[in-house]
């Protein structure tokens, strides 16, 4: 009798789950999966980026009610930047809402590397804004990566760029020594590649020194540089490693002018523990600052007045905080793209993927969408996956980050050569089938 | 009731030692292997597949690897990092450098036997020093491995990042890519693999390394050479560890770098041995079980009971609650989830007339 009841009442349980499962699935709505990180050694970066992203989605939903009227529906896992721990969450949520993820935002490079393996099996796409595999921008290889708005080979160039215009010209560097302190994970060694390239170039010395996860023990690194005296250091870390590199560098005395971080080394939680040691700090920009630009009056109207945002609204004008709303953008803005092509209705991945790939916000578009002064234009093709390869360099003047130069390109004489090597190499491994994407509308 | 072996005898050696001698224990462990292999399949889904039972199956090899070495052997290892790591990457490069074995279960048995090599070498130190001292020697392979393969490119194909990703995988012209097969076919290697290792556990190996861990000098005395009975224990551990680590780079990740076989995950495999039970198989799993699916449970828990709740609060409510989880049964037995099975076993055998 009690078994009797028990399975019974069991199968009320399933039967229920399946309906409430069914429901949930409303017809209108547009699922995109979040995995961010809260929690852990890198939560203090990860967390302003998470409420960009999140309020950015919820403005769509309260102001426009929704892109082109379907809604968005957003859920957050928290991956704690565990390769591990991303997959599961990855597969957690991609199946949700009525057409599954629309694509997925990793905001790991090891997260990415594992998703680019899974992207074309499950036909969801991969937008990795300013982080992720560098030949990924190739998409005659990688149909389903996106590594929008620059690559890290664009981010060292532009880096380099600066420090050339500096010095006086490219060829001034000869003899140079230059360092690169990096989080010794495939984030911090992307750039190696095209680092050392240019010291060939260009006749500098290149010493690459890892720091180990998560990078608050390096001692040792800031004595070896101290000894070397190097011209410049560059500086690829990310969470709390930043801010240990720049304590460092002030305690061994090394000029905190000649040294240049990533875009991931460029926000406020990075140089504000410092606190007056990282006054004359650089920092790449991935295009946008920090600051309120357009698209903050709408925040404020529609969000924070009524209560609803989920960051403190003095600093919504932070630079992870406004990546967050870029990397919200652009993911909206491609299935806008989309839907121009397939209507008005949830996207599946596939199509959210056809839609990245033809993006093309003009000058003219992101004014309307209040992102004038963050971004450049960027156009999205077949071959090109990074849509555009602009960047800035700020400094950080003991307060506030302020820009210092005009806009660089990364040159693509350079970096081209290489995406193609290393996209040909990654194709010949996995057996991959190639586009033609001069035969791609 | 049910679980009593009284009318079930015994008349040949045979009989008398097999694995489960109890009738009961026996069809019991053959309706679980049955209903993996059948059941399963039939209403698994891709994430049951792909983030549960696969990395279950693997990191409970990986398990019984270092249960070996740590349980039966008594020395105590926290390089399963790095020997799952020579595992994958001796599997990844026989597969890219010689195209015509690549074949899953060819590359896996050269991980292993790679693994037991490395294993092999870093047990050395095992013959002078004991207890901690040894763990602080093995955590120096765990660090030297890391090492190796960040900086030697040759061993990851000079990918820029360091980061490598395998190519097809199949084994016999059976092309493994569905989660289904991937499980079936690791289920397969887990449920051969733990025969293999109960047999030698229960065999004259298995006895001179447990007269090893209970005390070296008296099994010296009666005729156990320590250096061979270590250095084996060293290798098959390391054996069976290599071919998790190999497993879990080509069919759980499928593109790895060495952070995936860092310092935690041979700490994390050292706690399913502790707290699943040091000396016991089935420690092993339900170790893997434990440490593998009770960190998921937690973190979907609140969506599940509709509690609205910020992912940030989730997150840090599932290390509470797991560490007081840990805490919690490492108190109520100090011998493992294993040991407790052995309880309710033999409350079993009694019910429902205790003396």
């Amino acid at each position: 009798m009690g078994l009797r009841k028990l399975a019974l009442m069991g199968a009320a349980v399933v039967a229920a789950g399946i309906a409430t499962s069914a429901t949930a699935q409303g017809p209108n709505e547009q699922f995109i999966p979040g995995l961010i990180y809260r929690t852990g050694a890198y939560a203090p970066n990860g967390i302003p980026f998470a409420n960009g992203v999140a309020d950015y989605y919820a403005l769509i939903n309260e102001r426009d009610g929704g892109i082109n009227g379907v809604k968005i529906v957003y859920e957050e896992c928290d991956t704690g930047y565990a390769t591990d721990r991303g997959v599961e969450c990855y597969e957690r949520l991609k199946n949700k809402g009525p057409t599954g993820a629309a694509y997925v935002n990793p905001l790991s490079t090891g997260i990415t590397f594992a998703l680019t393996e899974k992207a074309p099996i499950d036909k969801i796409p991969v937008i990795s804004m300013g982080y992720g595999r560098s030949e990924s921008r190739d998409g005659s290889v990688f149909q389903w990566n996106f590594p929008l708005l620059g690559t890290y080979w664009s981010a060292a160039d532009i880096i380099m760029q600066h420090i050339a215009l500096k010095e006086g010209g490219f060829d001034k560097l000869k003899g140079k020594k230059i360092v690169l302190v990096y989080h010794d994970s495939p984030y911090g060694k992307e750039p190696i590649a095209l680092l050392e390239k240019r010291a060939k170039m260009h006749g500098f010395t290149f010493t690459p020194m890892p720091v180990t996860h998560p990078g608050v023990e390096q001692k040792a690194t800031w004595l070896q540089i101290r000894q070397n005296r190097p011209d410049y250091v560059l500086l690829w870390g990310w969470g709390v490693m930043n801010s240990t590199s720049i304590k460092e560098a002030a305690a061994v005395g090394f000029p905190r002018e000649k040294l240049f971080g990533v875009w991931w080394s460029g926000a406020e939680p990075d140089v504000r523990p410092a606190e007056g040691g990282a006054k004359g700090y650089h920092a790449a920009m991935l295009q946008h600052g920090a600051g309120q630009f357009g698209v903050h009056a709408d925040l404020k109207k529609y969000l924070y007045d009524k209560g609803k945002g989920v960051a403190k609204w003095d600093e919504t004008d932070e630079v992870l905080y406004n990546r967050g709303l870029v990397n919200a953008m652009l993911g909206v803005e491609s299935i806008r793209t989309a839907m121009k092509k397939f209507g008005n209705k949830p996207m599946t991945g596939e199509q959210v993927r056809w839609g990245i790939e033809h993006l093309d916000l003009s000058a003219a578009r992101l004014k309307e969408l209040g992102f004038e002064g963050m971004l450049q234009p960027l156009k999205v093709t077949c071959s090109d996956h990074e849509g555009t390869r602009a960047g800035r360099i700020q400094q950080w003047d003991g307060a506030k980050w302020v820009v210092v130069s005009d806009w660089y390109q990364s040159d693509d004489k350079v970096i081209k050569p290489m995406v193609d090597a290393a996209a040909k190499k990654y194709a010949a491994e996995k057996k991959l089938p190639v586009r033609d994407c001069s035969k791609e509308s | 009731m049910l679980y009593r072996e009284a009318g079930q005898f015994k008349t040949t050696y045979g009989a008398d030692q097999q694995i489960f001698p109890i009738l009961q224990d026996r069809l019991f462990v053959l309706a679980v292997i049955a209903a993996a292999v059948l059941v399963v399949p039939l209403f698994a889904t891709q994430y049951l597949y792909t983030e549960i039972l696969i990395p279950f199956l693997i990191l409970s090899l990986a398990a019984i690897g270092l249960n070996i070495l740590v349980g039966y052997c008594g020395q105590v290892s926290l390089g399963t990092g790095g020997f799952m790591a020579v595992g994958a990457y001796a599997a990844y490069n026989l597969g890219l450098r010689v195209p015509e074995l690549n074949n899953l279960v060819i590359v896996f048995l050269f991980g292993g036997l790679m693994s037991a090599a490395v294993g092999i070498l870093f047990g050395l130190p095992s013959l002078r020093i004991k207890g901690f001292y040894l763990a602080v020697a093995t955590l120096a392979s765990q660090f030297f491995l890391d090492w190796l393969f960040a900086r030697v490119k040759w061993l990851t194909n000079y990918t820029p990042s360091g980061s490598v990703a395998v190519g097809e995988t199949s084994a016999f012209g059976w092309k493994i890519d569905t989660p289904a097969e991937r499980y079936l076919f690791i289920l397969a290697f887990v449920v051969v693999a733990t025969v293999v290792a109960k047999n030698l556990v229960r065999g004259h190996i298995g006895r001179s390394w447990m007269a090893i861990r209970d005390m070296d000098i008296a099994a010296e005395i009666i005729g156990f050479r320590p250096l061979r009975t270590k250095l084996s224990a060293f290798a098959v551990s390391s054996f069976f560890i290599g071919i998790a680590g190999a497993m879990w780079g080509f069919l759980r990740l499928g593109s790895w770098e060495p952070l995936a076989f860092d310092i935690n995950r041979s700490f994390q495999i050292l706690f399913m041995v502790i707290i699943g039970g040091l000396g016991s198989l089935l420690g092993s799993f339900l170790g893997a079980a434990f440490i593998v699916l009770t960190p998921i449970l937690l973190n979907q828990m609140p969506g599940w009971l509709g509690v609205g709740m910020s992912t940030a609060l989730i997150s840090h409510l599932e290390f509470m609650v797991f560490g007081a989880m840990i805490i919690f049964f490492l108190i109520v037995e100090p011998h493992g989830l294993a040991r407790l099975w052995s309880i309710a076993k033999e409350k079993l055998r009694l019910w429902p007339f205790p003396h």
